[in-house]
């Protein structure tokens, strides 16, 4: 829901980053403000994924040029625990296996550092258990799955339902999701979206990176940015989305070459 | 400056001096690093035991043991019954003379011989050293006789700030159908060493798991040997050693197949951190006569300092030509996208590591026989989380 008038939450401004000494992102602009649901399209190699990577503060990634702001305070300067605790989430394109970590006690310790940062008390074992037992509703997950390594053997639909479970518990006010939809089949993807659907509210913000128009389908985006060679290329509204899923993104090329001729880097409004 | 090579010379002569008692004591020299099973292990430092021997506390007929209360089907084995068994498992294994177990032998151990009969349950084998420095031995003999069963913790324990080498030698005898499951809990401290020889005999159908434990010595050794002598029995060797500051764990095991079918499943673990250092050895035979063995052996280091040293090799002798036999090796440091992963759940990064290191020991942790659960062999490890 867009609302003028809604504090933003996330600002990107002209956000350069590199892996490797590679420029990745070439000046990426988005403000997100609090109650939208935001996604972010593109083929492979756009961008999309460094995106949430740099926001999330993978190491891996150097910003060389830009800022983010949340809640009007530098992201960028905080360790990716840190932008955990204040209420940044990336729900992962590839969650991590974790061998011999338990799950409950990896879902336990995350809780926790989000708690603490708000000034809540810490649950213990069994009051946690009560928690996650709740909130196992919001992704229909299985039980069972508490007592096993985290993400160990777990299914593809398996694993970004233990991605929203986190969500569920961390409660998150930006929320960023990679390609959430991806490697699922349809009643997955229902499940999923159907939770994230259930955690969006007019006070936080969720971020949807994905290729595909399904997902739109399930959760209705108020923004649809397109994204090509490191940055944003088109913004519009849901309809954009639909626009792709006709036409692809042949459009792209055409459009890029055309910039580069102009010289010109400015993304395009799309009315 | 001119007279540093003299100095260093006077140095190696106190060491060689200070080492001399356990020479006398073994009856033989002690290994140098010009052997090849010896060739990471260097032993200057227990020139800082004291010369000496402490006897375990026994009772008045000079019994150590006489306070042990054993589970039903446990009994002691005594004169012409013991003697008939003792020294066969490190006779089959070849290492009646290797220096630690001369060593052993030197020193008069504290003896117990055990016999197993039907399901026996738990036996927890405390082996806690007497105050008094110096060396501290026990041999134990365990037989099990067909189709028996049992779970058995040792617990071996240098006594608080006391310069200490602790020597412990196990004999086993499994029969048919026997199954063992052995943990061997060892949680040394700064002035502590250990030698720790484990002689296992094989029959057809029986079944070993040994779980090796050790973490806190300034120099652990464990020698698992295990002679399947018919084959087609089963083997499981697990070893977790960690090592920190200047400490050395070396693990050399050794497994041979006498007879066709039989298995071994093999996992070595090490976590090496400060300036310690790790040595695996894992020697593995598979003669002519044991057609369709089924072996596999898996070292795997997680090295968490750029001063730490690890030394891991397979040592597979097949000549059976219808085997499986497979063995790797890893080295790595705690896992970059693990890392990040629990980081941004909000993990700090130090926790995050503590959780990683958890988990690769509890692979093997876990293999424990239950008992064990009760020393908190985790936080023995890895200190308090």
């Amino acid at each position: 829901m867009i609302r003028p008038d809604a504090p933003v939450l996330l600002e990107i401004r002209d956000l350069h980053a590199s892996v490797e000494n590679q420029p990745i992102l070439k000046g990426v602009n988005l403000c997100i403000r609090a109650g939208e649901i935001h996604a972010v399209m593109g083929r492979n190699g756009s961008g999309k994924s460094t995106l949430s990577k740099v926001l999330a503060g993978h190491p891996a990634y150097t910003v060389t040029a830009g800022s983010v702001l949340y809640k009007g305070e530098d992201l960028l300067s905080l360790d990716p625990e840190q932008r955990s605790r204040i209420g940044l989430f990336l729900g992962f394109q590839y969650p991590v296996e974790i061998p011999g970590v338990s799950n409950l006690e990896f879902l336990r310790v995350a809780t926790n550092a989000r708690r603490g940062q708000r000034g809540e008390e810490e649950l213990d074992t069994f009051a946690f258990e009560d928690l996650v037992r709740d909130r196992l509703s919001v992704v229909q997950m299985d039980p069972a799955f508490l007592d096993r390594s985290v993400n160990e053997g777990f299914s593809g639909g398996e694993k970004k339902r233990n991605e929203i479970l986190q969500m569920a518990l961390l409660e998150p006010v930006v929320a960023i999701l990679d390609e959430t939809d991806s490697g699922l089949d349809i009643d997955a993807l229902r499940i999923v979206a159907s939770g994230v659907n259930q955690l969006s509210s007019v006070d936080n913000a969720t971020l949807l990176i994905t290729h595909y128009q399904r997902l739109l389908d399930l959760i209705t985006p108020d923004a649809v940015h397109v994204m090509a060679a490191g940055r944003i290329l088109r913004s519009g509204g849901k309809e954009l989305a639909l626009e792709l899923e006709r036409s692809g993104y042949d459009w792209v090329d055409a459009e890029l070459a055309r910039l580069d001729a102009e010289g010109e880097r400015q993304p395009l409004e799309v009315a | 400056m001119v007279a540093a090579p003299a100095v260093q010379a006077a140095a190696a002569g106190s060491t060689a001096a200070s080492l001399a008692w356990l020479a006398d004591l073994a009856g033989a020299p002690l290994p140098t690093r010009r052997q090849e099973d010896w060739r990471f292990t260097d032993l200057s430092s227990l020139a800082a035991i004291p010369a000496g021997v402490a006897a375990p506390a026994a009772d008045q007929r000079g019994d150590p043991w006489a306070e042990l209360s054993l589970p039903a089907g446990v009994t002691r084995l005594a004169g012409a019954a013991a003697e008939a068994q003792l020294g066969t498992a490190l006779a089959v294994s070849g290492c009646q003379q290797h220096w630690p177990v001369l060593l052993n032998a030197g020193a008069r151990p504290a003896l117990l011989a055990l016999k197993v009969e039907g399901d026996a349950g738990t036996l927890e084998l405390p082996l806690p050293a007497p105050a008094g420095e110096g060396v501290v031995a026990w041999r134990l003999l365990l037989v099990l006789e067909p189709g028996a069963r049992l779970d058995l913790l040792q617990v071996p324990a240098p006594a608080p700030a006391q310069r200490q080498l602790l020597s412990l030698v196990s004999e086993v005898v499994l029969g048919e159908g026997a199954r063992l499951q052995l943990g061997c809990l060892a949680q040394g401290h700064n002035q502590a060493a250990l030698f720790h020889h484990l002689a296992v005999r094989q029959a057809s159908g029986s079944e070993l798991q040994a779980t090796l434990v050790s973490s806190g010595w300034v120099l652990a050794r464990h020698e698992p040997r295990v002679v399947q002598e018919q084959g087609a029995a089963r083997t499981r060797l697990l070893g977790l050693q960690r090592v920190d500051g200047r400490e050395l764990a070396d693990t050399h095991s050794f497994v041979r197949f006498d007879g066709p079918e039989g298995e071994l499943d093999q996992l070595h673990k090490a976590v090496a951190d400060g300036s310690g250092r790790s040595v695996f050895n894992g020697a593995v035979q598979v003669p002519r006569l044991a057609q369709r063995t089924n072996a596999a052996q898996l070292s795997r280091t997680l090295l968490l300092s750029d001063r730490a040293r690890i030394d891991t090799k397979p040592e597979l002798e097949i000549v059976a030509d219808d085997v499986k036999c497979a063995h790797g090796a890893t080295v790595s440091q705690l896992q970059s996208e693990e890392l990040f992963y629990l980081r941004s759940r909000g993990i700090d990064s130090t926790t995050a590591a503590g959780l990683l290191q958890r988990a690769f020991c509890q692979e093997v942790l876990r293999e424990l026989p239950a008992g064990a659960l009760r020393h908190d062999p985790m936080t023995a490890l890895l200190g308090a989380a």
